[in-house]
């Protein structure tokens, strides 16, 4: 007579510490959302790791496919004017 | 950890044509040669998949099914000081499995499934739980010896090329460090004691040494499953190789212990630079695994009973659930068109 | 000194009795908020009995008639609604007499302004899980029932006065009450209509009268320690 409906899964994001965000802890079962939050409680921070938690229904996670990987994000890949040391600056000038 | 996708990978690779298969695997196997990690939606072999799951749930498995013996002495715990770590070791246990459960379902195998093969008797947990914890003493081997090991052979996962089990593994090999600690320091504690406490904590050893050596699997040559993840760098290091790493560590902190191990054939090999150790036992290994060790039917008796008759809980929450909140039903609903 | 084994007492034999559980809840994730909730309170215990003397001496050498304890900590866990609705009981006995002890000026003041934090938690998760099982199923619904009208009878003793600790119990009832009412409302649960305590029994616990299975439970805990005198751990 095991349960007939498994409990949902949720994504669990915790803040390690206040001016951090919130990263990716793992993920755990929870028949909804104030029992998410408190078995997160329990499982992900209970050495200190956290003053703060999210938990998303895992269903609701929209995820960008491996599929699409290439079109996503090699595009980003060419275009490095987007970061500072492109840019020649002669020696000596400062707060640049 | 999160199980978002890994349904989506499995159809994506059985709509694809006949033949972009082999570009996936080529790619697949250049991003595990380079030591890159590979993620739940990747393309990923079947077999490279199937081989994951049942490593990842029988390690989970084991973290659960090994709360037993352990939780077995909290009732009974000498100091107060000592029950309190001893109900944060198998509280981690339960945490350690959850870990697991979890990065295990990222392959798209739920938990209730795992659990249901493993209270089938169809999936495995380590051999080593199916032995008895008798005295006190036993508390402080299994966290020496049995964690040690443990710790020994999950050390490499951590840079399994599975991105999810491998990030599993560092937390648990964080929180593991502890449970071999606290059983180093219960062994001493006992070795420097009362010679009532020394012999309970040596003849612990005697029982448990042999044992922690099983836990390395068959030597090499007997492996049914090692060559192919060594390839697949889920596995970093042979079982012998582990094996011999773990007795070196063992022989000096035994003598730091005052405690001796049963094997008369142990000696350190000069020429090896490693030390010789008797020959294993594998019938008994074998015995045990085949469910004949001297805990087998009662661990599993446990654990089914302890989730048959949780089953009104789960179903409880779950009614409460569906009568009281919106953001349940969006997470059923999200789950069924996902 | 009562009033230091009382406190810690009911810590330290709930703690125990929240301690059998492991490996047996209805689900991992309770394994691991019922040893939460287990190690809070032995943290509680060892901090209290420590200021009423030797922590191991007084847990592992006393005889079952020197407990301090209520009787409600000392029943057996049962199932997991008898569990849950004896943490539902004591945690809303707990919170508010701690409150008060914070807010005092005796030497529990700081241990407790510590442990009230704690014993939040310990309510919300009692209470979180009376609404669950209270308004789950007709099967949760009829256990959970039973767990509150069996342990009914233990709620009266929490309110004798405890020699040493300045409380003012009346209004403690009241919060106490209030509180459960409250929930068990919620959880479509009816409030129990009979003594809240035995014929004679009340304040019993406190003076060393305790139930029957409490003295196994003892005896378990101690014979370890007591098979060994003098050994270190």
């Amino acid at each position: 007579m095991s349960s007939s409906t498994e409990w949902p899964l949720w994504e669990v994001f915790v803040r390690s510490r206040r001016g951090l965000s919130h990263t990716h802890a793992g993920s755990l079962h929870a028949p909804d959302a104030e029992m998410a939050l408190r078995n997160a409680r329990d499982l992900y921070t209970r050495r200190s790791e956290g003053v703060s938690i999210w938990v998303v229904p895992s269903a609701q996670v929209t995820a960008s496919s491996p599929d699409e990987k290439d079109s996503f994000f090699e595009p980003a890949g060419d275009k490095p004017y987007r970061h500072p040391t492109f840019y020649e600056i002669p020696e000596g000038v400062k707060h640049l | 950890m999160a199980a978002v996708t890994a349904d989506q990978t499995a159809q994506a690779g059985a709509d694809r044509p006949e033949g972009a298969d082999g570009a996936l695997e080529a790619a697949f196997d250049a991003a595990v040669a380079a030591d890159e990690r590979i993620e739940p939606r990747d393309w990923m072999p079947d077999a490279y998949r199937a081989s994951l799951v049942r490593q990842m749930a029988q390690h989970a498995h084991s973290e659960i099914i090994g709360m037993q013996p352990e939780a077995n002495w909290i009732s009974r715990a000498p100091s107060l000081r000592r029950k309190a770590i001893l109900m944060a070791k198998v509280q981690d246990e339960a945490g350690h499995g959850l870990y697991l459960y979890s990065a295990a379902e990222t392959l798209g195998t739920g938990r209730e499934e795992l659990l249901d093969k493993l209270h089938a008797g169809r999936q495995r947990y380590s051999s080593i739980f199916n032995y008895p914890t008798l005295t006190w003493a036993d508390v402080g081997a299994i966290g020496w010896l049995v964690d040690g090991a443990a710790i020994t052979n999950q050390v490499p996962l951590c840079r399994c090329s599975y991105g999810p089990y491998a990030r599993a593994m560092v937390r648990i090999c964080k929180e593991e460090s502890f449970h071999q600690r606290q059983g180093y320091e219960l062994l001493l504690t006992l070795s420097k004691g009362t010679p009532a406490q020394h012999e309970m904590a040596q003849d612990a050893v005697n029982r448990w040494w042999w044992p922690s050596l099983m836990m390395f699997g068959p030597p090499d040559d007997a492996s049914a499953h090692s060559a192919q993840s060594m390839t697949w760098k889920i596995k970093r290091h042979s079982n012998d190789e582990l094996r011999q790493r773990f007795v070196d560590i063992c022989v000096p902190q035994a003598e730091a212990l005052g405690l001796t191990l049963p094997d008369p054939d142990l000696r350190w090999n000069e020429e090896r630079g490693q030390h010789d150790f008797g020959a294993i036992d594998w019938k008994e290994f074998q015995e045990v695994l085949k469910g004949n060790g001297p805990c087998n039917e009662q661990r599993l008796t446990q654990r089914r009973r302890a989730h048959e008759e949780g089953a009104w809980v789960r179903d409880a929450a779950v009614a409460y659930a569906e009568k009281h909140t919106a953001t349940h039903t969006a997470a059923r609903n999200g789950e069924a068109t996902a | 000194m009562t009033a230091t084994l009382a406190l810690g007492d009911d810590a330290l034999v709930l703690s125990h009795r929240l301690g059998e559980w492991a490996g047996h809840a209805p689900v991992l994730e309770e394994e691991v908020a019922l040893a939460n909730i287990a190690l809070d309170l032995l943290g509680q215990a060892r901090l209290l009995l420590s200021m009423a003397g030797d922590e191991d001496e007084l847990a592992y050498l006393r005889e079952e008639r020197a407990f301090r304890n209520v009787q409600l900590v000392e029943q057996p866990n049962g199932d997991f609604a008898h569990t849950i609705t004896r943490q539902l009981y004591f945690s809303a006995y707990q919170r508010p007499l701690y409150e008060q002890l914070a807010s005092g000026g005796s030497a529990f003041a700081g241990l407790a302004a510590k442990a009230v934090k704690e014993v939040a938690y310990h309510q919300d998760h009692a209470e979180h899980w009376t609404l669950r099982l209270g308004d789950g199923t007709d099967e949760s619904h009829d256990r959970m029932q039973r767990g509150v009208d069996a342990l009914w009878r233990f709620t009266g003793e929490l309110f004798e006065p405890v020699e040493g600790l300045e409380i003012d119990w009346r209004s403690l009832r009241s919060d106490w009450l209030e509180s459960v009412s409250a929930v068990l409302d919620r959880a479509t649960l009816t409030l129990p209509a009979g003594p809240q305590s035995g014929a004679w029994t009340a304040g019993a616990g406190r003076q060393g009268i305790h139930t029957e299975p409490f003295g196994r439970m003892i005896a378990e805990m101690q014979h370890l320690h007591r098979s060994h005198p003098g050994a270190s751990w």
